[in-house]
C-alpha cells in the first residue's frame, strides 16, 4: 500500500499552497541532498507536466530549494529559500521539459559539487508524499515508509553477502531489498530499506565492504 | 491493516470500537509506536488547525491579491443578520475558506489530505464543535476518523488534483469529514461510511482548474461546497438516510472518472476555469507582476 500512516493523511504541517507541488517538491530535494549526502553546489532540475505548467504559482521552485537546503515542510524560510540557496551558493538552474512522463508530478534533479554528482528522479503522488522512482539510471521504488541504505557496487561474487554481513553484525534487519545492475559484472545497486536508521559508523563499515562504490543512505 | 471502508466499519464493529480507535491501533502497530506519541503528534496538527483559522478571522491576503478576506466577511455577516444557511453550516464554511485563505497567502497549515482542501476537515471541525461540545479527545479522535477515511481513498484510488481533480481533492476532504461528524455526533461506523459515500457521491466529477495554476481561485470556494456539504451529508445519515451504491464502490467510481479526466482538467491551470477570459487575464496580469 502506498500510504501506510494516517499522519499521511492528516499532515504534514506544510507551508502552503499546495502539499503535492509545495510539501511533495521540499521532500523530493530533501531526499536528494540526503542521497548526495550533503549541499550540493549546482542542481539541474527538470520539471514534468503538471509540475512543469504550474510551478511558479504554487511555489514548486522555492520547495525544492528548500529540499536541497535541508528544510522540512513546515520551514518558515520556505519562501525565500531561492535567495538563500544564492547566499549559500547553491546555483539552481530550473528546465521545463515537454517529454511524456507516468506521473504528472515529476521532477529530475541533477545535482552534484566540483567532483561527484548524482542523477535522480522523483514523483509527488499526492497528500506530500513523495516517491523516487529513479537513481543514477537504475529504476527502484523507494516510498521513503521506512529508512534506506542505496548502495552503488560493482555486480562481483560476494558484493552483497559482505554487505548483509555487516547488516546482521549489528543486528539490522532488512524489510525490503532489491538489486540492479546495468549489465552482467558492471555497475549495480543494492536498495535496502530497514527498519531502523542506520548510524553514520556503520555506513563507512558499509562503504569499506568489498566491491562497494558508494553509499547514501535515506532517514525516514 | 484495513483496505477498504468495508473493512474499516467490520473492524469496528466486531470490537464495538470507534473508527478512530481502529485508526489509533493501526498506526500504534505499523509504526510501533506508543498511544501517547500517536495522540501527541495528532494534538499537534489539531493545534496547527486552530491556529490556522485564527490567523484567517483576524483577516489574511494571498501575494496576489486574488484570495483573502471572505472568511471575515462571513463572520461579520453571521454577526449583523441571521444567515439562511443557519449559523453552524455558514460557521463552517467560514473556517473552511479562511484556512484556505492562510494556505493560499502561503501561511502554516495542515494538510487534510492536501493542501488545497485543507480547509474542510478543521472548517467542519471547529464549527460542529460550538454545537456538541466535544473533549480535546473527542477533536482529536475527529482527525483519526477522517483519516481512516482518507486513507482508504489514498491506498484505492488518489487525493491529488493531477492525479484525479478536485473530487479528489475537497471531494475526499469532504466525505471524510462527514465520516467524522458523525462518529462525533454519536452515530454508527456504518453511518459515517454512508455520510462518507453521499458526500464523495456529489463531488464525482469536480475538475481540478485552478486559475493561473494557483491554489487559490477556484479552490478556497470549493473548501466551502466541501465543508457545506460535508455537514448535510452527515446529517442525512444521522437521519437514517442511506447511500444505495456502497462507499467502497463510490470510491471505485472516483478512480475510475479521474483516469478518464484529460490532463487539462488536472491541475494544469490549462482547462475549465482557468481557460475563461478573466481566468487568462488574471493569469496574465499576476505573471506580468512577477510574483
Amino acid at each position: 500500500m502506498k500510504y501506510n500512516s494516517v499522519f499521511d493523511i492528516i499532515g504534514p504541517v506544510m507551508i502552503g499552497p499546495s502539499s503535492s507541488h509545495t510539501a511533495g517538491a521540499a521532500r523530493i530535494g530533501k531526499a536528494a541532498r540526503n542521497l548526495f549526502g550533503e549541499q550540493p553546489k549546482w542542481a539541474k532540475i527538470y520539471l514534468y507536466e503538471s509540475f512543469a505548467k504550474t510551478y511558479k504559482g504554487h511555489g514548486t521552485d522555492f520547495a525544492l530549494a528548500g529540499g536541497l537546503l535541508g528544510f522540512e515542510t513546515d520551514d518558515t524560510r520556505m519562501s525565500k529559500a531561492l535567495e538563500i540557496a544564492k547566499e549559500n551558493n547553491l546555483q539552481i538552474e530550473f528546465i521545463v521539459d515537454s517529454a511524456a512522463v507516468d506521473h504528472p508530478n515529476t521532477a529530475r534533479l541533477v545535482i552534484g559539487n566540483d567532483t561527484d554528482s548524482i542523477e535522480l528522479i522523483g514523483i509527488s503522488i499526492g497528500g506530500g508524499k513523495v516517491e523516487i522512482t529513479e537513481l543514477n539510471g537504475f529504476e527502484l521504488r523507494l516510498s521513503g515508509n521506512h529508512p534506506a541504505i542505496l548502495i552503488m557496487h560493482n555486480d562481483r561474487y560476494g558484493a552483497i553477502a559482505s554487505i548483509t554481513k555487516i547488516l546482521a553484525r549489528h543486528e539490522i534487519n532488512i524489510g525490503h531489498m532489491e538489486v540492479n545492475r546495468k549489465d552482467v559484472g558492471k555497475e549495480a545497486l543494492m536498495v535496502i530499506e530497514v527498519d531502523q536508521n542506520v548510524e553514520d559508523s556503520i555506513l563507512k563499515e558499509l562503504e569499506n565492504a568489498d566491491h562497494i562504490n558508494q553509499i547514501a543512505k535515506l532517514v525516514s | 491493516m484495513f483496505r477498504t471502508v468495508a473493512e474499516l466499519v467490520e473492524l469496528a464493529e466486531k470490537d464495538n470500537l470507534l473508527i478512530s480507535e481502529v485508526m489509533i491501533r493501526q498506526e500504534m502497530d505499523v509504526k510501533n509506536r506508543s498511544r501517547e506519541e500517536v495522540y501527541t503528534e495528532m494534538e499537534k496538527n489539531l493545534q496547527v488547525m486552530e491556529d490556522a483559522i485564527e490567523d484567517a478571522l483576524k483577516g489574511v491576503e494571498s501575494v496576489t491579491g486574488l484570495t483573502g478576506g471572505d472568511a471575515v466577511l462571513i463572520q461579520n455577516y453571521m454577526k449583523e443578520k441571521t444567515p439562511l444557511s443557519g449559523n453552524l453550516l455558514l460557521d463552517a464554511v467560514s473556517k473552511a475558506m479562511g484556512t484556505n485563505e492562510v494556505n493560499a497567502a502561503m501561511g502554516t497549515i495542515c494538510a487534510t489530505p492536501t493542501a488545497g482542501s485543507a480547509g474542510v476537515v478543521p472548517g467542519t471541525l471547529f464549527s460542529v464543535k460550538n454545537q456538541l461540545n466535544p473533549t480535546r479527545e473527542q477533536m482529536i479522535r475527529y482527525l483519526f476518523t477522517s483519516g481512516a477515511f482518507g486513507f482508504v481513498v489514498a491506498n484505492n484510488a488518489f487525493i491529488s488534483g493531477a492525479a484525479g481533480g478536485c473530487q479528489a481533492e475537497v471531494g475526499s476532504a469532504g466525505a471524510m469529514a462527514s465520516a467524522a461528524i458523525v462518529e462525533m455526533a454519536g452515530g454508527t461506523p456504518q453511518q459515517s461510511a454512508e455520510a462518507f459515500a453521499m458526500t464523495l457521491k456529489n463531488m464525482l466529477g469536480l475538475v481540478c482548474d485552478p486559475v493561473a495554476g494557483l491554489v487559490e481561485v477556484p479552490c478556497v470556494k470549493r473548501n466551502a461546497a466541501g465543508s457545506s456539504l460535508a455537514i448535510v451529508s452527515a446529517d442525512m445519515a444521522l437521519a437514517g438516510v442511506t447511500s444505495r451504491i456502497p462507499c467502497d464502490e463510490v470510491i471505485g467510481a472516483m478512480y475510475r472518472i479521474g483516469k478518464q479526466m484529460p490532463s487539462a482538467l488536472r491541475e494544469t491551470g490549462e482547462g475549465g476555469l482557468a481557460d475563461t477570459p478573466t481566468g487568462r487575464l488574471l493569469k496574465e496580469k499576476i505573471f506580468g507582476m512577477s510574483v
